[in-house]
């Protein structure tokens, strides 16, 4: 009897040293305006200034990220700041070891497929067929204070880019970006923050003007490339702990 | 001695546990026909654990409905407001209840209630879950203002609906609590998506040129920009099932959502209704201010109201609206009626 319960032990141990210990990896998005962190109590005031001196409101932001690199295959998330959805993002059974920590923002032209996800669909995050189909990236919604000091709305949506110069020879660009936030090491529970700085949309490299460039953005092929290159330097790493 | 005593307690047991088992009714399961467009194109539909459709929660759900008794003085049930064949609304501005008196809100048609996600009901929100929404008209001292014990009283002292619950719920023990999980089963059954646009998108027939240009107004941002908060093709909810301020007015008599959630940041924010069957709903709005869906086209185009709380995807509130084209505004009205679903409306399952 006691020669059975010895066997037992040995056994446990070398599951212990065959199976490597693993760790629950959590991302937290947040979001931040200029270093000054942004919450849904934050929403519908006129509280922030962009780089052209417009002082705006956030009523509605949801977006979409995709293939995120601890994430074994396809994958995407959909992120509702102001319901406090998606903005936390688990994932299990990492083992010890150091990862390129990797997204993208939106969805690849690949991946891009019109009506193909019920939950997106459900949340009514689709793009029109005239405009190539497919999904949102992000739907960015507020007022700001346009010239005549009034607030007027601003729909600062990004799409995959579509020149509708020739309507029967649509021509797209794909303004989905990979966002690289280095390297991390998974040696613990560990929770990693991901910044977003919303402020960077309307800064970097182009300074946006949003008495010109408030609405009906989702057809604005060049707006769509200069959301896309202002989009480069919005995320970064944050707290790891 | 001992032994026929034990014989006669056994044959006692079996006796009994088999009375007993022939007691217990075991409610079907309700196949809910979900349409193929939902199935494709969106999550499912919510159905609480405590509260899963059954072929006799269905039916006594749907008796329920109809019901006068639910009434104070038996005079109005649930369908009085919501007539199955306008869609379960009753195309009154403002419905009468029990007293003669009226309300400040238009009856809600209802139908794919179960494709609410949020869970929010009623024009501004205040119900969570259709159980719960089912509760308040009862009581409602303008609308069918009865005392829910002495509903319940009602019902229990008739002949049939003791054996109905049984069958349903397992007792026959009514409360009000059983009355609205059979009314909102009943009320999750009330599926719209058989409409002209609907069998479009499943390749079964061809829109015309006006139904065509009217969805493509529908879907343009530049034009209608109606989709943000009206569903699509991928949405074929054709609602988003949010609050929305569109653009009314200047100020708000009716805080709606806000008066709900205490921010004044959601004064003056209705419910998105779904635009299927519009040809049975009007009036429209929350308030049933506009008699036709011209005057409904004419607000968003030209009409839209500046005030604090508008939705940021109202567009060119300061002149107005888009101005839509008299073309474009008539093509539009053309595409909302392709989702008339006279199936719906006719569907023997929901009629009395």
């Amino acid at each position: 009897m006691l020669l059975i319960f010895l066997r037992c032990g040995k056994k446990e141990e070398l599951d212990c040293c065959i199976f490597p210990e693993q760790f629950t990896v959590t991302l937290n998005f947040t979001h931040h305006w200029n270093g000054l962190k942004i919450t849904p109590q934050d929403f519908n005031e006129l509280k922030f200034t962009n780089e052209n001196g417009e002082r705006l409101s956030i009523e509605r932001l949801r977006y979409l990220v995709s293939n995120i690199s601890l994430i074994n295959g396809k994958n995407y998330h959909f992120v509702n700041v102001g319901e406090n959805a998606g903005t936390s993002i688990t994932i299990p059974e990492l083992t010890n070891a150091s990862y390129a920590l990797s997204f993208r923002f939106g969805f690849s032209n690949e991946d891009n497929t019109d009506g193909a996800y019920q939950d997106l669909n459900s949340a009514s995050f689709s793009v029109p067929e005239m405009l190539g189909g497919g999904y949102h990236f992000m739907q960015f919604d507020g007022k700001y204070e346009d010239n005549n000091n009034e607030a007027s709305g601003f729909n600062y949506h990004m799409i995959k880019a579509v020149d509708r110069t020739d309507p029967d020879n649509l021509k797209f660009e794909d303004t989905s970006f990979e966002v690289n936030l280095g390297t991390i090491v998974v040696a613990n529970t560990t929770e990693i923050e991901i910044k977003m700085n919303l402020a960077e949309w309307f800064k970097n490299p182009n300074t946006w003007n949003l008495n010109e460039l408030n609405s009906i953005l989702m057809p604005n092929f060049e707006a769509q490339k200069m959301m896309r290159e202002n989009g480069e330097t919005v995320f970064s790493l944050g707290v790891v702990n | 001695m001992k032994k026929p005593y034990i014989y006669f307690f056994v044959f006692f047991l079996l006796t009994f546990c088999s009375s007993k088992e022939e007691e217990i009714y075991t409610p079907v399961p309700y196949n809910l026909e979900i349409p193929a467009l939902f199935v494709d194109k969106l999550i499912a539909p919510i159905i609480p654990a405590d509260n899963l459709l059954t072929e006799e929660g269905v039916a006594l759900g749907k008796k329920l409905f109809f019901d006068k008794k639910l009434s104070g003085d038996n005079t109005k049930a649930c369908s009085s407001c919501h007539n199955p064949k306008k869609a379960f609304t009753d195309q009154q501005q403002f419905s009468a209840g029990v007293q003669g008196e009226f309300g400040s809100r238009n009856a809600m048609p209802l139908f794919n209630l179960a494709w609410n996600f949020e869970e929010r009901f009623a024009w501004d929100g205040k119900e969570f879950g259709l159980e719960q929404q089912a509760l308040e008209p009862v009581s409602n001292p303008i609308e069918m203002h009865a005392n829910w014990n002495l509903v319940v009283q009602k019902l229990q002292e008739s002949t049939e609906y003791p054996t109905l619950f049984l069958q349903a719920f397992g007792t026959s023990e009514i409360d009000a609590e059983l009355v609205t999980k059979a009314i909102a089963q009943f009320e999750r059954t009330l599926i719209s998506g058989d409409s002209k646009f609907d069998k479009f998108l499943l390749g079964e027939t061809s829109l015309t040129q006006e139904e065509q240009n009217g969805f493509n107004v529908f879907m343009d941002e530049a034009k209608g920009d109606c989709f943000h908060c009206h569903g699509s093709n991928n949405n074929p909810l054709w609602t988003d099932n949010a609050f929305h301020n569109n653009g009314l007015d200047t100020t708000f008599q009716d805080l709606g959502f806000g008066a709900v959630t205490g921010d004044p940041n959601d004064n003056g924010k209705f419910k998105s209704p779904s635009i299927r069957n519009l040809a049975f709903t009007a009036p429209y709005m929350h308030d049933g201010r506009f008699a036709t869906l011209e005057e409904v086209i004419t607000h968003y185009s030209e009409g839209l109201q500046k005030s604090s709380t508008i939705d940021p995807l109202m567009k060119k509130v300061n002149e107005g609206g888009v101005h839509l084209s008299p073309q474009d505004k008539n093509d539009l009205k053309a595409f909302l009626l392709s989702l008339t679903d006279r199936e719906f409306i006719n569907n023997p399952n929901f009629q009395e």
